[in-house]
């Protein structure tokens, strides 16, 4: 502006402004970067803390023990019959090589700690081994058997060695020491994890039985909140006549889905297991009480979805002479379904991540075995993680960031499908 | 002719703020319940008699008693200020009025002698009978050959797929969209051009075989080549359909019609052959209109 005079003082007074402006919009554009770092920052420390403790229980700690399956024992009769192996004990046959390979060990408490090398388990596992295969009997066989949950923590650096020196324990240590150097520990890949049920003993505790507890509970959920949520989004939107009475419905449906979840889980121990007498810790009753919990979820969604399809559509179809009801299934449905399946994916994926409501109808329960239909007692994620969080050792706290990360990869994946639909059915109009 | 070219300038802005000079009071001025339309509302032999025909939205009072015959195979244009109820009017001859829940309609609307508010009328079958075409091109997203095979289909017209591609060719060419369309009729409805698509809907809405076509301003949202287009392709319609066309053009009113009603404040005031409403109208109202005093 060198050539002031040609220029109108309302001019130079909006140049005096323009750098406020300038500044005021910088200034916004900081904050919501600052607040979107801020997010990012605490989503990767969430992240990283998570995996730094979990990634460890992917993989488990083997001892390899010469055992003898000693016929004596095994099946004194030679019948080789499986039921006869079933009865007997192998608890001796995996005891046996430790006492050889430390023949220092005397007295009843270091020989009780020595045992303790083996998860309680290992019996068990040779027994299968030989039903597998009964010509191993009499035979001196190298297995890989599970270690228990000290040692494995010990051989993955959880606890600290000096700690365990101090201890009651010390002389596990020296022991872990020879076996390592003799190569007779390894990590090897955790199926046990994703193929079993929970546990008391961390290294034979699997998170099996709470995804399949998760599943039918999800399967209830959605085989009932879909069909009704969309139903009840499209009466009320394309049919129910707009009155008092329909204001007051869709109050309550807003107020509905601000309600706390634990609310539901006493409505579904009152209503589901008290008055129908539907069993306890069952996932029917936990997809009913997460059904509820959904729907208001489902129907907003839905209605949203419905409410986006330009009415030029609807007068189309009702032009050439389409009843109300072909309107909607030939051409509003269709158009509002991605929006409507992407609420609904939603919705579940809430559902999957819920947990008081599930506690009031007694799916914190402790459940070994891995339910095979959603009337069998069970638990889910969220509350398996729970109730591995509340557990006293230390395997369990490795266990439980594993948990969180399979939880995390399914909500994942389903909001990925959500997008995935949504940008596949998505149509321009 | 003269008279047409400056209704242009009005027609510039018309609809828009109306400039402060315009005579407002015009405009404002309540005709009062006891208006009797100007002009012969009758004709021989009509499609569609209307009598009395009163719309409330709610409170609001948007048809006053208006009377009008829509002759056969005609084509009448519906001419007005904007909000003068021309739309509304139109819109109950099909009785897309329905899907307005504070709508109410009374009066006689005869389709062939037949009350079509009559309980015994199906709305359905009506729609079947008097089809429409709107302001903004809307075909479905779909096809174009599933846009025109959807009326047909849904109202079982063709028994197989053969008598179907005769009816989607047959529309197709009245519409005179056929030659530019017929080796994609898979190609979705929607990537065609404004007045490709609004071609398409007129083929959509005869493909049924509808006696009367109702049009909403169908070229409002069309560049004039298209707008041309469409005016030539309503005045071959008119041969085999009664047309019944909202239009905020006076010019296109002009060249598209055989009679022309014009709408104020929700009554009828005048209405008569085309030619004689712009060269000669007879009420006031009508004469400041199409002069472009107000509008």
């Amino acid at each position: 502006m060198s050539d002031s005079k040609t220029v109108s003082p309302s001019f130079e007074k909006v140049q005096a402004s323009l750098a406020k402006r300038y500044a005021r919009e910088r200034r916004f554009r900081a904050m919501g970067l600052g607040a979107i770092l801020l997010g990012l920052s605490f989503v990767a420390i969430l992240f990283i803390t998570i995996i730094g403790n979990g990634y460890t229980a992917f993989e488990q700690t083997y001892l390899k023990l010469p055992i003898y399956l000693d016929p004596q024992v095994i099946d004194p009769e030679g019948t080789r019959d499986p039921e006869v192996i079933r009865q007997a004990s192998f608890r001796n046959v995996v005891r046996q090589p430790l006492r050889e390979m430390f023949p220092e060990v005397k007295g009843r408490r270091d020989k009780r700690l020595l045992y303790k090398l083996l998860s309680g388990d290992a019996p068990h596992e040779v027994k299968e081994r030989v039903l597998d295969d009964p010509s191993l009997i009499g035979k001196k066989v190298e297995l890989w058997l599970l270690a228990d949950d000290e040692v494995d923590m010990l051989v993955k650096g959880h606890i600290p060695r000096d700690t365990l020196l101090e201890g009651s324990k010390a002389k596990l240590v020296g022991w872990v020491d020879k076996l390592q150097a003799e190569g007779r520990i390894e990590k090897r890949f955790n199926a046990l994890f994703f193929t079993r049920g929970d546990s008391r003993e961390p290294e034979q505790a699997g998170i099996a039985g709470a995804v399949a507890g998760s599943f039918y509970t999800l399967l209830v959920t959605l085989l009932l909140s879909f069909p009704i949520g969309v139903a009840a989004a499209i009466y009320l939107e394309e049919f129910a006549p707009k009155n008092r009475f329909t204001d007051l419905i869709e109050v309550n449906i807003n107020n509905l889905a601000a309600v706390p979840s634990i609310v539901f889980g006493l409505l579904g121990l009152a209503v589901f297991i008290n008055w129908f007498g539907l069993p306890r810790s069952a996932p029917l009753v936990g997809g009913l009480v997460l059904t509820l919990m959904t729907l208001p979820t489902i129907i907003i969604a839905g209605r949203a979805a419905l409410k986006s399809v330009p009415p030029s559509i609807r007068e189309a179809a009702l032009g050439v002479g389409a009843s109300h009801m072909q309107t909607i299934t030939h051409h509003v449905l269709p158009l509002a379904l991605p929006g409507m399946l992407t609420g609904a994916i939603i919705g579940m994926a809430q559902a999957l991540g819920e947990t008081a409501p599930l506690l009031m109808i007694g799916m914190v329960a402790f459940i070994v075995d891995v339910p095979q239909g959603p009337l069998d007692p069970a638990t889910v994620l969220p509350v398996q993680i729970y109730l591995w969080a509340d557990s006293p050792e230390r395997a369990f706290v490795e266990r439980t960031s594993a948990a969180i990360m399979v939880l995390l990869a399914f909500l994942i994946a389903m909001n990925a499908v959500a997008i995935i639909l949504r940008r596949r059915f998505e149509r321009r109009w | 002719m003269s008279l047409i070219e400056t209704t242009m300038v009005g027609e510039e802005t018309a609809g828009e703020t109306p400039a402060v000079s315009r005579p407002e009071q015009a405009m404002q001025e309540d005709l009062g319940a006891d208006f009797q339309t100007v002009g012969e509302i009758r004709v021989d032999n009509p499609a569609i008699s209307t009598t009395g025909v009163q719309v409330y939205y709610g409170d609001k009072h948007a048809i006053r008693n208006v009377s009008l015959d829509i002759g056969r195979n005609q084509v009448v244009a519906m001419i007005g200020p904007s909000g003068c109820g021309k739309s509304t009017y139109l819109r109950c001859l099909n009785r897309m009025n329905d899907t307005i829940e504070s709508c109410r309609v009374e009066g006689e609307i005869l389709l062939d002698g037949e009350n079509i508010y009559d309980k015994a009328i199906d709305v359905v079958a009506l729609r079947a009978r008097v089809g429409m075409v709107f302001q903004k091109p809307n075909p479905f997203p779909k096809s174009i050959y599933d846009n025109i095979a959807y009326g047909p289909r849904i109202h079982g017209l063709a028994a197989n797929r053969t008598e179907l591609d005769e009816v989607v060719e047959r529309s197709l060419k009245r519409a005179g969209l056929w030659e530019e369309v017929k080796d994609r009729l898979d190609a979705p409805g929607t990537g065609l051009s404004g007045g490709q698509q609004q071609r398409l809907c007129i083929a959509r809405a005869i493909a049924v075989e509808p006696e009367v076509v109702l049009m909403d301003e169908p070229a409002s949202a069309l560049d004039p080549i298209a707008t041309a287009r469409i005016e030539e392709l309503i005045d071959e319609l008119r041969e085999n359909y009664t047309i019944a066309i909202v239009t905020h053009s006076m010019q296109q009113a002009a060249r598209v019609s055989q009679r022309t009603a014009y709408f104020h404040m929700g009554h009828l005031v005048e209405v008569g052959e085309t030619t004689q409403i712009f060269t000669n109208p007879r009420h006031k109202l009508t004469e400041d209109y199409i002069t472009g005093r107000f509008g």
